[in-house]
């Protein structure tokens, strides 16, 4: 036995070093410290959903999926809901992006294309330094600015519609709303949106717009029908990172949104979304089941986002295959 | 090397100073919190004693203290009898209430042209807050305050967004003089309302209402004054119309100072009497009944001990209404029972 080990360890051809040796060398070593880091997001992530998984017990066994339909939210009688919050928050984002989306791309295809280099620096610095506003401050300019002056726009906007004002813009308006916390995410989400879609419109090549320009199109042309198409799940990208911020946004909303737990076809009513839920509430829930159903929003929200940024993925899938490089 | 050395003898030193001092940790209701830093500040100049207190609201005060993460709670409404359980299963032992100050919750309102004190009846504060009154020129609010041109406004109900225990007291009132309130709504430190918006923190209730013409809101009387706001005269068991004021909210406390209970949970919203505001309230500090630090136990009952005689002369300067000297004495006695 011992002979035929050692013919083994002779036969091995030289150079070759033991795993511990091959493990410390530079690029497997990389390697390592690279897998380790990509599995510890994972394991993160894992322990986050097992965590809402687990504390939202009591709540998911009392309602079950009634949790996700059911809009009471009666911390005196232990009856809890979660649609008014999944409503706002859905509404929120939504309008956010409806008002943000068209200003900040055109704002990006201003600044990379049409802007010279100069202004367009100065502007991209300014509009970066817009994103790193914290929340809590926007959420104040919110309620101290922009709700008083919403207080005095939105009845104008109402009377033009005369005595019958569709159903989105019905009801009395309060200054805080749905429709005030759409339009205080949309200022906080425009600039990714500004600042990731200029980077993608700026990498598109330049053989293009030379190319299309010897064509004989005009500067507009080139720009809407070539390099926009060429930069579009870039720019979808950026949509989608706005997006995302919106759902989690939770100080600045509940500063302007009027936290009334109701779903209302009118954007004018107060709401409350999920983030802003648990954010006021968490630290004065008394009782393990309103807990429990705080920590159950968190799961929803959780989920929502999966969802939506899976759909996200898709959407870019499926449009990527139209001849975008990007 | 010498200075290297020198240094960590000083570091260790500085380390070993910090282990001997006893730290205690507070944390809980927001709206005795001015007076509760100032009290943790003399006493830390006095004794040399540093107590922290982290200003998070009742719920905050009661879930911490109930999972034992800090040295003493504080709340605004006294612990229910399942609360009190939960503690019980969750601790081993019983939880001392102390109370500390006196608060009120005040109607505070905001109607363009309306700059006299008005009156509410206890019907009418139900009324507005189910949602069956709903315009400023209501019979029940234009009964009570003749002379007054209240206008044909709807009102605007504002409360407030977390659990609290100003709407705590609020609630518990509306509970005490309506039955309607109490089968639809419920007592509790946040509540499924019917009507109105919420806002977060008194500051946000306080500037909601005063952002919203023809808006009614509850906030903490020591709030209301230093946002300079309209707030009204409430009817009182014996059907006067008192405003709150130090003075109103002591002759509140009086008379349940007859008959505290043992335990000291004791509501004295709606409390009869003349001159008495009825929407008043007591907070209270809640401390576990064994600590098992000595060094903690003694700092504790000798901060309790010191709040209550020296503590409370300081109570009137920041406005907040001082315990009646028979609930002190009481106290004093229940100190003994920290074991």
């Amino acid at each position: 036995m011992a002979s035929s080990a050692t013919t083994v360890q002779e036969i091995r051809p030289p150079g070759r070093i033991s795993f511990v040796g091959r493990v410390l060398s530079g690029d497997n070593l990389a390697q390592t410290v690279a897998f380790i880091c990509a599995t510890l997001i994972l394991v993160v992530t894992a322990a986050l959903v097992f965590e809402l998984w687990i504390h939202s017990a009591i709540s998911r066994e009392k309602f079950g999926f009634h949790f996700l339909f059911t809009s009471t939210w009666d911390p005196v009688a232990g009856n809890f809901g979660a649609l008014p919050f999944v409503y706002g928050t859905v509404m929120t984002s939504a309008l956010a992006l409806l008002i943000a989306v068209p200003f900040g791309v055109g704002a990006a295809i201003f600044l990379a294309e049409l802007a010279p280099p100069k202004l367009s620096d100065g502007m991209t610095f300014l509009i970066e330094l817009l994103a790193a506003v914290p929340s809590v401050i926007i959420g104040l300019i919110g309620f101290l600015v922009l709700v008083p002056m919403l207080s005095v726009v939105v009845p104008a906007i109402k009377d033009l519609f005369g005595d019958h004002p569709p159903f989105f813009f019905s009801g009395p308006f309060y200054g805080v709303s749905i429709f005030s916390a759409g339009v205080v995410l949309s200022v906080m989400v425009a600039p990714f949106i500004i600042s990731v879609s200029r980077e993608v419109l700026l990498a598109v090549p330049k053989d293009l717009r030379e190319a299309a320009l010897a064509l004989g199109a005009t500067r507009w042309e080139t720009t809407w029908q070539v390099v926009v198409p060429d930069a579009r799940r870039g720019i979808m990208g950026s949509i989608f990172l706005a997006l995302a911020r919106a759902l989690g946004e939770t100080m600045a909303v509940t500063m302007v949104i009027g936290n009334t737990p109701k779903i209302s076809a009118s954007l004018l009513a107060p709401g409350n979304s999920m983030a802003s839920v648990i954010a006021s509430q968490f630290t004065e829930a008394v009782g393990n089941l309103y807990l429990s159903s705080l920590i159950e929003v968190g799961l929803v929200l959780f989920a929502l986002t999966i969802v939506l940024n899976g759909a996200a993925r898709l959407l870019i899938l499926a449009t990527g295959d139209k001849g975008a490089s990007r | 090397m010498k200075r290297f050395t020198t240094a960590l003898v000083a570091l260790t030193m500085v380390a070993l100073g910090a282990i001997g001092q006893t730290l205690i940790n507070g944390g809980g209701a927001t709206f005795p919190y001015p007076m509760y830093s100032k009290w943790f500040n003399d006493y830390k100049a006095k004794k040399g004693v540093q107590i922290n207190y982290q200003s998070k609201g009742s719920g905050f005060g009661v879930q911490q203290i109930t999972a034992g993460t800090v040295d003493f709670g504080a709340s605004d409404y006294a612990l229910t009898d399942e609360q009190l359980k939960e503690f019980r299963d969750k601790r081993g032992m019983d939880v001392l209430e102390f109370p500390t100050v006196l608060g009120a919750a005040v109607p505070a309102y905001n109607i363009p042209g309306v700059t006299a004190t008005l009156n509410f009846t206890p019907e009418a504060l139900a009324g507005i807050y189910l949602g069956r009154i709903t315009k400023w020129n209501d019979p029940e609010l234009v009964k009570a305050n003749a002379g007054v041109n209240l206008p044909n406004k709807d009102i605007v109900v504002v409360h407030r967004a977390e659990g609290s225990g100003t709407t705590f007291i609020w609630v518990d009132y509306l509970c005490k003089v309506n039955k309607e309130w109490e089968t639809k709504v419920g007592r509790g430190g946040s509540v499924n309302w019917p009507v109105g918006l919420s806002s977060q923190g008194n500051e946000g209730v306080a500037g909601q209402i005063l952002q919203t013409p023809n808006s009614l809101g509850y906030v903490e009387l020591t709030y209301a004054i230093q946002n300079k706001m309209r707030y009204g005269n409430v009817k009182n068991a014996a059907g006067e119309f008192v405003q709150a004021s130090l003075a109103s909210v002591t002759a509140a406390a009086a008379v349940a100072a007859k008959n505290m209970p043992e335990d000291f949970r004791v509501s004295i919203t709606n409390a009869p009497g003349k001159g008495v505001y009825p929407i008043s309230s007591f907070t209270w500090l809640l401390v576990p009944e064994k600590i098992s630090d000595p060094a903690k136990k003694k700092v504790i009952t000798d901060f309790l001990t010191w709040m209550l005689k020296d503590g409370q002369t300081m109570t009137e300067a920041l406005s907040f209404a001082q315990l009646p000297k028979e609930v002190v004495a009481k106290e004093v006695k229940a100190i003994a029972k920290i074991k």
